[in-house]
């Protein structure tokens, strides 16, 4: 049992990482309403900038800020003491990223909402065959 | 289709489980991502940039090319947004809603109805405008100016406590989306127009980018901030540190911008007119 | 400024960045400056991606240091003789295209045409970005910028174009996504994140079957973003519903690059020895090269709009480049790499021709074409050529690459990917000599056929005739390009290619 345990408190923040992507991965192919699979998108983003911050984590150090004196800067620093600071720093680009498409995907559903009056996938591929009833093709 | 993906997602995800026990343990302090590179970040970020926040100094300085396309990202994103939704006003709307600020009487006024656009005495509202909620009015009036003021904070403390560009632009863009929503759209574009939004979004990626190529200019590689030691009472290191200031309130700025910028497209679908 | 040299691959990227920033600015003031603008950073540019080329042909592999910090620490610009040859290439196109599409951008983004060079210039930011990064997360921020505009730019059409741009942006963002968690496996396996250091720790971890999926999510994520045949899906309607300046701009573009950094990934990052020797994934990836050609030609042949049938060629050319590449020696190397470039060429050919037909027409049916040699004899010659290329006729660049492939895959000894780059030759000759037949026999007819809806409305009663200026110029430059990179195409292999393939080919 200690073993598991053990496994679960080392793991347990990729498992997390696995579950949210499946989450994420299956509202983008299973929903049929466009917001959802937005929002599926953003949880699979989201899945994979926990995975990132949590490779940052250290035991036993604190938030990567080095602590100083004025003037002074000459005591030695540890590594050990502060957390990896390079994944946040990443992370913080893929946020900016994620917001970013988050937004333009908004935008564009507004623009199919506007032209087919729904943001429902199945309605809208009705109306698409309805227009262009020699054309059948599933895809958008 | 639905069933379909399922089994696909659950291959996918017991691949991804299955290399778990693979990766280091959640805190392993001698993992490889922990002891590669990142000890250099850590050790030589004082010496090097004279910035004590790590996070800081990685994002502005060692990897700053990175920070620069990513505030690219979100004004390509603003720009996007623009670009999709925007209807540029052609035609006078059929009717006009004016309310007499001393009285609170509506006005509606047909196509070629003549009010001066700009008055003191007249207030264009929406035709859904309803009377504003004193207590959020109140509230938000008084909430405002102080989440503003904590914004230019994180912004200017960022080199010594957790903040920098993107977190202070981030909340100084939600007050005034905070207002937005408080108010309402015509409001706040009367404050902010889009003209000075979208300028001021294109002018804090200026900074950056102006920035690294003034370096290059000064004889230092591209973004390479020590370049900027050629003015006067600065060496080297401390250079880099100003050039890092420098580039977050760039990014700041065009962060800011840039939010309110793709809210009033998004709430307002584009029109500018009619919105929350 | 003999300085400034040095500075070069920073200047590629800046350039075009800063130009789409000041267009942002200038554009609320004054609109008739932006098309300026914009073509004088895409010369810039060009100029720029010439020299930078000419320099690493004499000094070998370029390293840039972006704010002076040495490799593992800070983020480095590579530039090496495939990079170098194909950055020319894309600053080219991407310039042509750039001029070509003055008139139809003002027409159709009458009010937005600031927004739209400033994106187009960020789009092509970022295609330079991904070519010269020699930094596997930055790969990931510019392979977004790219895409980010490229969703806006396609979506901004109208019809069904908002849709696959949303379809495009799901796609392009699980290939994206998938990336970046491909370089976050590595990043723990490695705690690096520049490529040459990757690849120097790699080694000393092989057996293991993390650094495999690492690997395989690496590439998975490209093949979304390439389109590679089972996961194409996004592509075809997405470049047919876009406007035709959009089209012609993304289509010889993003594939090509996204292909390179395949290459880039496979190649400098997970070195040969790993991708060709220790896993056994070149088999599978060869077979769906042949799927993509065979199904990409396949579909092709049931399109009645010239765009989308086009848009199926640029999915199976992908596959002849994919292919190509996992062979694994050397001629079916060179061909992949030489390949992209003619590609990109070849493909901004086509497009821009259909783009031009599309603009006088108002129509962009295989139908629309009828007459077409008479009213614009000059775009068809083009067109003509193009075709011709991408069928693989002799004196056209298109021929030279097809050569390569091919004996790529008899010295492979893989029969399948030689059938089906001949299939899809033969598939090319029907499309395009039916395209021709369309043009050439059939008149011109006016409302012949009921017009069910003007397919991009703006181009009001079509007055048809020859294609603007500005087009003309970008259309005959291109063919230009066709046969000067036919002519030169042994010595580009020779002098340029062979010098950048892993030295295990010999």
């Amino acid at each position: 049992m200690e073993t598991i345990g053990t496994l679960i408190i080392a793991k347990y923040n990729y498992w997390a990482v696995v579950v949210l992507i499946a989450i994420g991965l299956y509202a983008m192919i299973a929903k049929k309403n466009l917001v959802k699979k937005i929002i599926g998108m953003n949880i699979f983003q989201t899945a994979i900038i926990l995975f990132y911050v949590s490779i940052g984590a250290k035991r036993g150090a604190t938030l990567p800020i080095i602590e100083h004196g004025h003037g002074e800067s000459t005591h030695m620093v540890h590594a050990a003491d502060y957390i990896n600071p390079l994944p946040h720093v990443l992370m913080l680009t893929a946020i900016v990223v994620s917001v970013a498409t988050l937004g333009v995907a908004l935008a564009l559903a507004m623009r199919i909402y506007f032209h087919y009056g729904t943001l429902e996938e199945d309605e809208i591929q009705k109306k698409i065959i309805g227009d262009e009833p020699d054309k059948i093709d599933s895809s958008g | 289709m639905k069933r379909l993906g399922l089994i696909a997602i659950i291959i996918f995800g017991g691949l991804l489980f299955s290399i778990t026990f693979e990766l280091p343990d959640l805190g392993d302090a001698s993992s490889p991502a922990s002891t590669h590179v990142s000890p250099y970040y850590i050790e030589h970020t004082l010496e090097d940039t004279s910035v004590p926040n790590v996070v800081t100094a990685i994002l502005a300085d060692y990897r700053g090319y990175d920070t620069l396309f990513e505030t690219a990202v979100i004004f390509s994103a603003g720009l996007a947004c623009f670009f999709l939704l925007r209807i540029p006003e052609r035609k006078a709307p059929k009717a006009r809603f004016y309310r007499h600020l001393t009285t609170g009487l509506t006005l509606r006024i047909e196509k070629g109805g003549r009010i001066p656009e700009e008055s003191k005495e007249f207030e264009r509202i929406d035709s859904a405008w309803v009377p504003n909620d004193v207590i959020i009015n109140m509230t938000c009036r008084l909430v405002v100016p102080f989440v503003q003021l904590f914004a230019l904070y994180v912004i200017a403390h960022g080199h010594h406590s957790p903040g920098g560009g993107f977190q202070g632009g981030v909340i100084f863009g939600a007050a005034i989306i905070l207002f937005a929503i408080s108010n309402n759209l015509r409001s706040t574009t009367r404050r902010l127009s889009e003209k000075s939004s979208a300028l001021l979004g294109s002018g804090g990626v200026i900074i950056y980018l102006g920035t690294g190529l003034l370096c290059i200019l000064l004889g230092a590689g591209f973004l390479n901030y020590s370049g900027l030691s050629v003015f006067p009472g600065l060496d080297p290191v401390s250079a880099r540190s100003y050039g890092i200031l420098i580039v977050e309130i760039g990014v700041g700025i065009a962060v800011t911008a840039v939010m309110v910028w793709i809210y009033y497209n998004l709430a307002s679908a584009g029109t500018q007119e009619e919105g929350l | 400024m003999g300085g400034m040299t040095e500075h070069l691959p920073a200047i590629i990227v800046a350039v075009p960045l800063l130009a789409a920033l000041i267009v942002t600015v200038v554009w609320w003031f004054n609109d008739r400056l932006c098309f300026p603008l914009s073509v004088a950073a895409g010369l810039v540019v060009c100029g720029a991606s010439a020299n930078l080329f000419q320099k690493v042909l004499t000094q070998g592999v370029i390293e840039y240091r972006l704010g002076g910090w040495p490799p593992p620490v800070g983020i480095v610009f590579r530039v090496d003789h495939l990079n170098g040859l194909i950055l020319v290439v894309v600053t080219l196109v991407a310039f042509l295209n750039l001029v070509a599409s003055r008139r139809s951008a003002e027409k159709e983004f009458r009010d937005k045409v600031g927004a739209f060079y400033a994106l187009f210039l960020l789009f092509i930011t970022g295609l330079f970005g991904i070519l010269i990064t020699g930094d596997a997360f930055n790969l990931f921020v510019l392979l977004e910028i790219a895409s980010l505009t490229g969703y806006a730019l396609i979506g901004i059409g109208s019809g069904r174009a908002s849709l696959s741009g949303l379809n495009y942006l799901l796609m392009g963002t699980i290939g994206a996504s998938l990336y970046l968690f491909g370089v976050g496996i590595l990043y723990v396996l490695t705690g690096s994140l520049n490529m040459v250091d990757i690849a120097g720790i790699l080694p000393n971890l092989w057996p293991s079957s993390a650094i495999v999926l690492a690997f395989l999510l690496c590439m998975g994520g490209l093949f979304v973003k390439m389109a590679l045949f089972p996961l194409h899906a996004w592509l075809p309607n997405a470049y047919t519903h876009a406007p035709s300046v959009v089209s012609s701009l993304v289509a010889p573009l993003t594939t090509k690059v996204m292909i390179y950094a395949m290459m880039r990934v496979a190649l400098t990052v997970f070195t040969f020895d790993f991708a060709f020797n220790q896993i056994a994934v070149r088999g599978p990836i060869l077979w769906l090269a042949i799927l993509a050609i065979v199904g990409g030609s396949l579909m092709a042949l049931s399109q009645r709009r010239l765009k989308k049938m086009l848009a199926y060629i640029v999915v199976a050319e992908v596959g002849y480049m994919v292919g190509g590449f996992w062979l694994g020696n050397k001629a079916g190397m060179s061909g992949a790499v030489l390949h992209i470039i003619n590609d990109a060429v070849m493909t901004l050919c086509v497009f821009l021709a259909a783009a031009a037909i599309t603009i006088r027409t108002g129509d962009d049916r295989l139908s629309s074409l009828r007459g077409m040699f008479k009213r614009m004899p000059l775009t068809m010659a083009v067109m003509v050529l193009g075709g011709l290329s991408l069928i693989g006729v002799p004196p056209t660049c298109g021929f030279f690459s097809k050569w390569y492939l091919i004996s790529g895959g008899i010295e492979a000894g893989h029969l399948g990917f030689v059938m089906a780059l001949i299939i899809s030759s033969l598939v090319n000759v029907v499309l395009f000599f039916r395209c021709f037949e369309i043009g050439y026999f059939e008149p011109f007819m006016r409302g012949g056929e009921p017009h069910s809806a003007p397919v991009e409305p703006g181009y009001g009663a079509p007055t048809v005739q020859e294609a603007p200026v500005e087009m003309l110029f970008a259309l005959l430059t291109t063919a230009l390009l066709l046969l000067l990179l036919g002519l030169f195409s042994g010595q580009i292999v020779t002098r340029v290619i062979h010098q950048a393939l892993p030295a295990v080919l010999g």
